[in-house]
């Protein structure tokens, strides 16, 4: 076990060495600044060409959105088609079959919020051309995405009065040929020369050791399991995600990916301090994120080493930990720690399945989710985070009876109106879509829908309940994993879930670059010594009670009857 | 939104062959060198190919090492776990039969010993490999089924235990199926 814990604090702390540097190189991207990728800019400007776009032409924040939603919207519709008709379309070895409308729609939406919630499973679902011309594409693009919507954010902060906030379409270009793309090929390709399969041929047959004939799905994997970790994404190539050992088949593939997908989140809020010149302002955020994490983190791994107490109860001693839907390559420590950093930080892939996790890894995860701010997700991470600040502000300023203020501008009435229906909007879609599948559940049970609502639930009692919670938090969240006992493969769930991944995501994204917008464009004023410190100790651990008394009060009646009910009932 | 829709149609496509085309043809060109070719490393026996070695497989004979249990038979046509909860009665049921089950064939080791990796299904349901305990574990029972000395087992899973990185980093793996094929070479 002594390996396993050092396995993970490594793990961590090979990501804040990257982070730094990566930092530094991502404020040189977006400043302008002569970096070693500038041999794309030709091929960045023939794009510009033939798209017809000025690159330099400044936008307004909501120019900004007006693009960005209008680009969502082409990616929508071209995925919706394409998941349909797959069937008809090459490089389909497998011969799956095209998706229903109402699971093209889930699948379309997921992979265009960054989610990828999968109803469908990687081997059967999708073909070798969708897997890679819609959803790795969508990995990374919507990636692109967050990370555009944050540097609007940072550009704002840094100014001292405008209205002009740099170019989307250039934001978002660099962020896909300098960022990802670069980042991506590494990564794919250590994990190709660790096990990783690459190539398009399909499936393969093989006769075992003991004469069972038996069929092993392939496919250009290596790609997309890379870009799936580095934009926060989350969907697996094959239907086990990362437990899959073609997917991740040792501890090093293991550890890039762990790495992968936490080292754009860390990085951005180091450049954020690089960026506008603050940097313990930034310092102090990433303080209460990491904090965060720890306290998630620790009673996850406890939990996950002691064991499940039930199989301690029939004389099994489980010195490896509990192991149900865990790889032993992995064990209990490493899928612990990835299952904290997945549900933080909005990736959602698993190297070990979370149904099966103890109850207080269960309601770590969907705290994690919930909070969707300790590091976060590629861009949107800081974005959540953003509005908490304003909120701490608010009540900040109220406590000391001064107007509050953030980055020289005065906070007021409209810009934390827009933050309080942010906040207000995630407990609301999370506990109105789990009422509403709990109701269905309870009432009509038989209705009649590819699986009926009696054969949603995989396991009986209070964590029946926490596998629908679970559904819609990781949608709100855009998170992607699941307690994937839930079936969640019909109608209901792919719809329902469908509007709570549009709304969680677009609405957290509108709401904060409006804010940001709105206060760059007002009278700069000054710090004084009146102004309320924003990167002060006393700030962060303002904002961090801000954080936990906004959601655990939200929460908490859901989660006792979820987790924290299994909990006891398992711990008797 | 009318202005902005024609350049994000033409990016959109633009960054298709970028993103979706060119860079999966890159991936796959350079994985060419790896080992596998970028198909899945395979395993051979008796120069014929008995799977992929990160693929695991189902063992259930007395005279090989058995792999984990697995929610998908062992067909990597698919992937998945039980999704059962630590609590729930029915799987309980499932994991006192696997312990009876494991006691019934291997009658010398005693309950509390059984790692518990043995009687729960992995992940993925490919589970490839095993700790070096529960290799131990069955040592007595395919020594018996083969009629060779027990430490000449505990050597040959030793010799093909694999260490953690650099020593320090995760947990040690054997990896069943090229046990089983050192197993079946032996002699």
């Amino acid at each position: 076990m002594t390996t396993e814990i050092l396995g993970v604090i490594a793990t961590y702390g090979l990501t804040l060495l990257l982070a730094w540097p990566l930092a530094r190189y991502i404020v040189k991207v977006f400043k302008g600044e002569k970096t070693w990728s500038d041999f794309m800019a030709p091929m960045e400007r023939l794009f510009f060409k033939i798209s017809g776009i000025d690159p330099k032409e400044e936008m307004t924040w909501k120019e900004h959105l007006k693009a960005l939603l209008t680009i969502n919207l082409v990616w929508f519709v071209y995925a919706f088609f394409m998941l349909m008709f797959q069937d008809k379309l090459p490089l389909n070895p497998d011969g799956n079959p095209g998706q229903s409308a109402d699971l093209a729609f889930n699948t379309a939406i997921s992979f265009l919020v960054n989610c990828n919630l999968q109803h469908y499973s990687g081997e059967t679902g999708v073909t070798y051309l969708t897997q890679l011309f819609v959803l790795a594409f969508l990995q990374f693009v919507t990636a692109a995405t967050g990370i555009a919507a944050l540097i609007v954010v940072f550009k704002a902060f840094k100014e001292k009065s405008t209205t002009k906030l740099g170019n989307f379409w250039d934001i978002f270009l660099k962020t896909n040929t300098r960022i990802l793309l670069p980042l991506c090929i590494v990564i794919a390709l250590i994990l190709a020369f660790n096990g990783a399969p690459a190539s398009f041929e399909g499936k393969d047959t093989v006769v075992t050791m003991q004469g069972d004939t038996v069929n092993v799905s392939r496919g250009p994997a290596a790609g997309f399991i890379a870009i799936k970790h580095l934009g926060t994404n989350g969907g697996g190539w094959f239907g086990a995600n990362s437990c899959h050992p073609l997917e991740n088949p040792n501890y090093i593939t293991w550890m890039t990916e762990m790495v992968a997908q936490v080292v754009i989140p860390i990085a951005m809020v180091f450049a954020l301090g690089m960026f506008i010149n603050r940097r313990k302002f930034a310092y102090v955020i990433f303080g209460v994120m990491t904090i965060g994490m720890i306290i998630l983190l620790i009673p996850t791994m406890m939990a996950e080493i002691n064991g499940n107490p039930a199989i301690a109860h029939m004389g099994i001693q489980q010195l490896t930990g509990a192991m149900e839907g865990k790889e032993v390559r992995f064990g209990p420590a490493a899928t612990g720690y990835w299952s904290t950093v997945t549900t933080i930080i909005s990736t959602g892939s698993i190297c070990g399945f979370h149904d099966s996790t103890m109850p207080m890894t269960g309601l770590m995860e969907l705290l994690g989710m919930m909070l969707n701010c300790f590091y976060g997700g590629c861009g949107v991470g800081i974005l959540n985070y953003y509005i908490f600040i304003i909120i701490a502000v608010f009540i900040s300023g109220l406590m000391v009876g001064r107007t509050p203020e953030l980055m020289g501008h005065k906070l007021e009435a409209r810009e934390v109106k827009i933050a309080a229906i942010i906040t207000l909007l995630s407990p609301f879609l999370i506990l109105a879509g789990t009422a509403l599948s709990s109701w269905i559940l309870a009432h009509h049970p038989d209705a009649n829908w590819a699986v009926k609502p009696s054969a949603w639930l995989n396991n009986p009692g209070y964590h029946g309940f926490s596998e629908m919670l679970y559904e819609y938090t990781s949608s709100n969240a855009n998170n992607g994993s699941g307690f994937e006992g839930l079936g969640d493969g019909n109608v209901f769930w792919n719809v329902s879930t469908g509007f709570v991944l549009i709304l969680g995501r677009f609405l957290p994204i509108i709401g904060p670059v409006a804010i940001a917008g709105i206060m760059a464009s007002k009278k700069y004023i000054p710090e004084s010594a009146g102004t309320l410190r924003t990167d002060s100790i006393t700030f962060g651990a303002m904002t961090f009670a801000v954080i936990i008394v906004l959601t655990a009060l939200s929460y908490f009646p859901a989660l006792a009857l979820g987790p924290i009910a299994e909990y006891f009932s398992l711990y008797r | 939104m009318k202005k902005y829709l024609l350049p994000s149609i033409k990016l959109t496509v633009l960054l298709l062959v970028l993103l979706a085309g060119i860079y999966p043809l890159i991936i796959a060109g350079i994985a060419k060198m790896a080992p596998g070719k970028g198909g899945g490393v395979t395993v051979t026996h008796n120069g014929k190919v008995v799977g992929y070695e990160n693929i695991g497989q189902k063992f259930t004979d007395d005279k090989y090492f058995w792999s984990r249990p697995s929610t998908v038979d062992y067909n990597a046509a698919g992937s998945g776990g039980s999704n059962k909860a630590p609590g729930n009665p029915d799987y309980l049921k499932t994991v006192a039969e696997r312990i009876d089950t494991f006691l019934a064939h291997n009658p010398d080791v005693k309950k509390a010993d059984i790692p518990a990796e043995l009687v729960t299904a992995s992940a993925s349901g490919l589970d490839p490999h095993l700790s070096p305990a529960a290799a131990y574990i069955q040592i007595a029972r395919v020594a018996k089924a083969r009629n060779i000395a027990p430490e000449k087992l505990k050597q040959l899973v030793d010799a093909n235990t694999q260490a953690p990185v650099l020593g320090m980093l995760g947990p040690s793996t054997v990896n069943v199926l090229k046990l089983n094929v050192a197993l079946d070479e032996l002699k």
